[in-house]
């Protein structure tokens, strides 16, 4: 893993060398600003919460998220740095891992450039300053889950369109599959230990507990399941199609 | 030492590389040369652990490219086809990820990365963008991530091509440099290369291994080794004159030259020498040829494609 680091850093010097950081932090915070005010309607609610801010995440992540993932390994395989990359001495592992680290990190930091909403609640009101912390770290997390299947699917295409659309509608199912338009499909005719188990894979579910501050071990252990399941396959990916 | 134990490589039904094997020993420059889609880059790609051999391995130095992958690697210096690089960064930020991937850290990065730029004279570009570079610099920053560690393994694939000849020669001046001790292989399809750099050549066609010889091995096996070409002012008297004697066995006029080709007996040159003193025929041009590269190359690669 000596080199995981050295990855993770050449990945972070390239999103900063392009307009890739610049455009992405811009537009996620004034997108998180416009649905946190209008749509989540902040000062109306008239609550000392971040809720309308967190709520709208899983939705600004289905876009933004596969932008910053389509390129991890479409681009690479397109302009065959890969070959240079996947010959020097590193292990697969620390390439996938390192490169959606990376990734992850600077997801990250555009979620901590959103402070300025924190400050204004702890102005505005006496909010539960714990409940927020936690709903940052659910967010992240499940950004991680995004970003891990948005990795794995750039791995399976040379363009980063394709890969972009396919990690879209793959985040979308995820997202969806516990909204009651989906379960009730199921509900008719599956058990309901299934449905439970179909709604369970959704990322609005667990992450609607941790937004309003509630972490539960379950929902850790979700987020932390998928990003490693789409991680693994990650790297099967990059092994199958790395030379096609 | 690189033994290449039948090295294969299936891309679905097709057979890119089929059962190659070979050994070379440092000091060695081999040249891989092939038409294009041969299987030289697929054969480079596995020895550099990009691509899994279907079957067959390598050992570099000691270590399986199919076991020990990580150790073989770090035996080598590669520089991909077209030498792919991350366009986005500087010169001296590119390099300086090669070194600490290298396993270099604190200041043994920034000495790697000057000992390389210095070698390939990048010191005016290092601040500069990758993507904004000449292709001979771009080609130039792609050696210089391969010879930073001082491996005793480089593969070069195409290393000259699309240079200009100033460059071609500089970058073929800097191979033969580190040729000493080190096992160099390159591809190419420029053949002037070969007998310019190579102490060894490997002709591949359809993924096969069809010859493999020293330059002069492969130019003693062109019809044109050991025959005599030259221009005179009486070309038709001079063919068949000199297509008479028992030191001839065939000849042939093309563009105002006489081509006299050797029969199995005597010293062909110095008969037709002493034939030009005796006519006191008017000779613009002499010359003994060692062999032609291009036609063994075509012989050789034709038989492939007929096969």
């Amino acid at each position: 893993m000596n080199n995981l680091g050295v990855i993770l850093r050449r990945e972070l010097a390239s999103y900063f060398a392009t307009p890739v950081a610049y455009v992405f932090i811009v537009i996620y915070l004034i997108m998180s600003a416009a649905f946190t005010f209008y749509l989540g309607a902040f000062y109306e609610r008239e609550i000392a919460d971040l809720e309308p801010f967190f709520r709208f995440h899983p939705w600004l992540y289905l876009f933004l998220v596969p932008a910053i993932g389509m390129r991890l390994w479409a681009e690479e395989r397109k302009s065959g740095t890969i070959e240079l990359l996947l010959t020097l001495p590193v292990t697969p592992t620390e390439a996938v891992l390192g490169k959606f680290l990376a990734a992850w990190l600077f997801i990250g930091l555009g979620l901590l450039l959103t402070f300025p909403i924190w400050v204004t609640v702890n102005m505005l009101g006496n909010p539960d300053n714990g409940a927020i912390l936690a709903a940052y770290l659910g967010s992240w997390l499940m950004a991680g889950g995004f970003l891990a299947i948005s990795a794995c699917l750039s791995a399976a295409t040379r363009n980063q369109v394709v890969a972009f659309i396919l990690a879209v509608v793959v985040c979308f199912l995820f997202l969806l599959s516990g909204l009651p338009m989906v379960l009730d499909v199921f509900r008719g005719w599956l058990p309901q230990a299934m449905v439970d188990g179909i709604a369970n894979l959704s990322f609005l579910v667990h992450f609607s507990s941790i937004s309003r501050g509630v972490i539960d071990l379950r929902d850790l252990v979700y987020f932390g399941l998928v990003i490693g399941f789409w991680l693994a396959a990650n790297r099967i990916v990059l092994e199958m199609k790395k030379a096609d | 030492m690189i033994e290449a134990k039948s090295l294969t490589r299936r891309y679905g039904p097709l057979l890119a590389v089929d059962g190659i094997s070979f050994q070379v020993e440092p000091g060695t420059v081999l040249g891989f040369l092939g038409p294009n889609g041969a299987g030289k880059s697929t054969t480079m790609k596995m020895l550099t652990g990009f691509l899994a051999p279907s079957s067959g391995t390598a050992v570099i130095h000691g270590h399986d490219i199919r076991t020990d992958s990580l150790q073989a690697r770090r035996q080598m210096g590669y520089l991909p086809e077209g030498a792919p690089l991350y366009g986005e960064l500087s010169v001296e930020r590119f390099l300086r990820f090669a070194a600490e991937v290298r396993g270099f850290r604190g200041t043994a990065v920034g000495q790697r990365v000057t000992a390389a730029a210095d070698r390939l004279s990048l010191g005016e570009v290092m601040g500069q963008t990758i993507e904004t570079l000449s292709k001979g610099f771009k080609r130039r920053v792609g050696l210089a991530q391969a010879i930073l560690h001082d491996p005793p393994v480089l593969i070069l694939d195409e290393p000259t091509d699309g240079l200009d000849p100033n460059q071609k020669h500089e970058v073929r001046r800097l191979i033969r440099e580190m040729a000493a001790d080190k096992i160099i292989i390159i591809s190419t399809h420029i053949l002037e290369e070969v007998d310019a750099l190579c102490s060894r050549a490997m002709i591949i066609a359809r993924g096969r291994l069809l010859a493999d010889d020293t330059p002069t091995g492969l130019l003693a096996r062109s019809r044109y080794h050991n025959a005599v070409t030259l221009v005179v002012d009486d070309l038709e008297t001079a063919a068949s004159r000199l297509g008479a004697l028992p030191e001839s066995r065939e000849v042939e006029v093309r563009r105002g030259q006489l081509t006299i080709f050797p029969s199995s007996q005597g010293n062909l040159f110095e008969a037709v020498t002493r034939t030009i003193q005796a006519e006191g025929w008017q000779v613009d041009q002499l010359q003994l040829e060692a062999g032609r590269l291009d036609e063994v190359f075509r012989t050789v690669t034709d038989s492939a494609e007929a096969a």
